[in-house]
């Protein structure tokens, strides 16, 4: 699904070079759930950016599905996101004026669905993730749980191949972590591929595979068959 | 959901920032429709009562200014009445019809009025006739290339008297016969062959004058040389009115006036009507500058409120582009915005300028005002312009953003 060829992204950083990611060459097969995880500042975002085709690399290839993602113009780039990558926040980014409904009624509106589409299959995303009586709420009417299962709800709208997860439960109290992770769990048994960015050991258990990142370097844990760090 | 609704329901939500931006640009539409509508109705006003008033030269005595057409007359300065006559034998090019009055402020029935002294043609023809002449198809000017206007069309019916109201002339008038104006004729409860009594001489009410909207309406009008008689002034007159014809013969006309009696002054009421358009051209020309300067401080304003709306909405782009918003639809999301406080601004201040001149022409300037919606469109489309223009560069940073910044810092 996913191949990074020779990856490296560098910033200049009050006047340091800092180096998210160094050389860094891997593989993400489709159907696997990827956990990243790695100190604060190690480049988890950065990569998370650069697999979503919203930040190119300084050097090196990203291929989604055979193609180079950052050989398309940012146009192309937004029609891939749409198309084929779900993301979930860790802040939710609803957005604050729109009912539940609505929010999910976003990338369907994007991919240029008719209303009555839209309708339908938001509700039924909604009643997937068991917010159906909650859909006209809007998100500062629900809790934080609730706001992150609409998250969850509009990421899935579009039926993506990917899911690009930026510290899905950082802002979660215990259960509702569990939560949200049943639900990724889910999504992955569906064939959904999931990158998952966290620091909670116990989220990132729910993953068949970590990536550790440290140094701008991409270590791979358990399995060490994909990884070839530079 | 759509684009449309997206925009719409954010101004919905969120109005409160936008309300300075759509209130600059309606008041700058406002003041813009309200003045044009004021101004183009004066003129047109103009125009209708220069159509409508005959008389558009009046000779007056030489220390005499004017203020005001109707009330030429009520100045209380004489000239000698022997102007009429030598106006009359010039036979100047462009005259129609001459009108000498004086005014004499009298009583009759516990009812102060104006009695007004008027010549009727008659008396013209007869000094045609006394100077050997012969001049019967007109015996006081030539009217040559003249064309014709509402006001002489008017007095082709020579027969009618209530015509006086609007060709300022009659053609008999007996020594003890009276017309009035309709308000006396009210006031005074008298109707057509009635007799009032001023001054000690009894006159017969002959003709009740149809409603002007004037001065004339409170006036009386008889025989000059009653009136004269009555006034014990002798052969002498306030104004004489002169209807000229078109402009091109009336052009020659003030200087042969000019040079036939310089003992008194010429004043057409062109002149009197140019400073009137004059102040309409300036009140014009400012319309557009005030709407200039407001829709600028509008524009402004609109630019001003999109910028911190950018920034105030940077998470909600990003997450719109990592959804999959292209960076048109995220400019079209600022654009379309612009486009409605344009549009609601432009109505806005359309609507508040019409009910500001209807409200204002009438009741301070004495002016009906019509409406003029293809006002509505320019105001629209120029506020629209506007509101675009001012949210080009924030919506193109809006477009721009990077939206790796939905991410949390890790």
């Amino acid at each position: 699904m996913y191949r990074l060829e020779s990856v490296s992204k560098s910033y200049v950083r009050r006047g340091e070079v800092v180096t998210a990611l160094d050389n860094s060459t891997f593989q993400i097969d489709e159907g696997e759930f990827i956990a990243v995880v790695g100190p604060s500042g190690s480049g988890k975002t950065t990569l998370l950016s650069i697999l979503g085709g919203m930040l190119a690399p300084s050097e090196g290839s990203v291929f989604l599905n055979e193609t180079s993602l950052y050989e398309l113009s940012s146009e192309a780039r937004a029609a891939v996101r749409k198309e084929s990558i779900g993301f979930v926040f860790q802040t939710f980014n609803l957005i604050p004026w729109l009912t539940a409904l609505e929010n999910v009624q976003i990338p369907l509106m994007l991919a240029g669905k008719s209303n009555l589409e839209q309708l339908e299959q938001a509700n039924a995303m909604l009643d997937r993730v068991g917010l159906g009586e909650r859909m006209h709420h809007r998100p500062g009417e629900l809790s934080q749980g609730q706001q992150q299962r609409v998250a969850l709800a509009r990421t899935l709208a579009n039926n993506p191949r990917v899911v690009l997860a930026d510290e899905p439960t950082g802002n979660l109290d215990a259960a509702t972590r569990e939560q949200v992770m049943e639900y990724l769990s889910e999504f992955n048994r569906e064939g959904r591929t999931i990158v998952m960015v966290t620091h909670d050991d116990a989220a990132a258990a729910y993953a068949n595979r970590t990536l550790r990142l440290q140094d701008g370097k991409v270590q791979s844990w358990p399995s060490e068959s994909r990884v070839a760090a530079a | 959901m759509r684009l449309r609704n997206l925009i719409w329901k954010e101004l919905r939500q969120r109005p409160t920032p936008m309300f300075t931006g759509l209130l600059t640009v309606t008041l700058g539409v406002t003041a813009l429709v309200a003045i044009q509508h004021i101004t183009i109705s004066s003129e047109e006003k103009i125009s209708q009562d220069m159509d409508t008033l005959g008389a558009n030269v009046l000779v007056l005595p030489n220390s005499v200014s004017l203020d005001d057409y109707y009330s030429a007359d009520m100045h209380g300065k004489t000239m000698p009445e022997e102007f009429v006559t030598r106006l009359a034998l010039a036979r100047l090019p462009g005259v129609q019809n001459l009108a000498p009055k004086l005014c004499l402020e009298t009583s009759a029935e516990e009812h102060q009025f104006i009695l007004t002294g008027i010549l009727p043609k008659s008396e013209f023809q007869a000094k045609s006739a006394w100077q050997g002449l012969n001049l019967v198809a007109n015996p006081i000017g030539s009217d040559r290339g003249c064309c014709e206007t509402s006001a002489t069309a008017a007095g082709a019916d020579s027969g009618d008297r209530t015509s006086l109201a609007s060709t300022r002339t009659i053609d008999e008038l007996g020594s003890r016969e009276l017309i009035l104006g309709s308000d006396l004729a009210s006031e005074m409860n008298v109707g057509i062959g009635e007799e009032i009594s001023i001054l000690g001489d009894t006159f017969q009410v002959s003709t009740i004058l149809p409603a002007t909207g004037t001065i004339d309406d409170s006036r009386a009008f008889a025989h000059l040389h009653s009136v004269q008689e009555l006034a014990e002034t002798g052969p002498v007159v306030n104004v004489i009115e002169i209807m000229a014809c078109c402009d091109d013969a009336a052009g020659g006309l003030i200087t042969d006036l000019e040079a036939e009696l310089p003992e008194a002054r010429v004043v057409t009421l062109a002149q009197i009507v140019e400073t009137q358009v004059a102040v309409n051209g300036l009140m014009s020309r400012l319309s557009w500058v005030f709407f200039s300067i407001l829709l600028l401080v509008g524009g402004a304003s609109v630019a001003s409120v999109m910028y911190a709306n950018v920034t105030e909405r940077r998470r909600e782009i990003g997450t719109l582009m990592a959804l999959g918003a292209s960076r048109w639809l995220i400019a079209r999301l600022f654009l379309g915005k612009a486009m409605l406080l344009g549009i609601f601004g432009g109505l806005g201040g359309f609507l508040l300028g019409a009910v500001l001149a209807s409200l204002i022409g009438p009741g301070w300037l004495d002016i009906e005002v019509r409406l003029m919606p293809g006002l509505c469109g320019v105001g629209v489309a120029a506020a629209t312009i506007v509101a675009l223009a001012a949210t080009y560069l924030p919506a193109r940073r809006a477009s721009l953003l990077d939206p790796c910044l939905v991410f949390g810092d890790s």
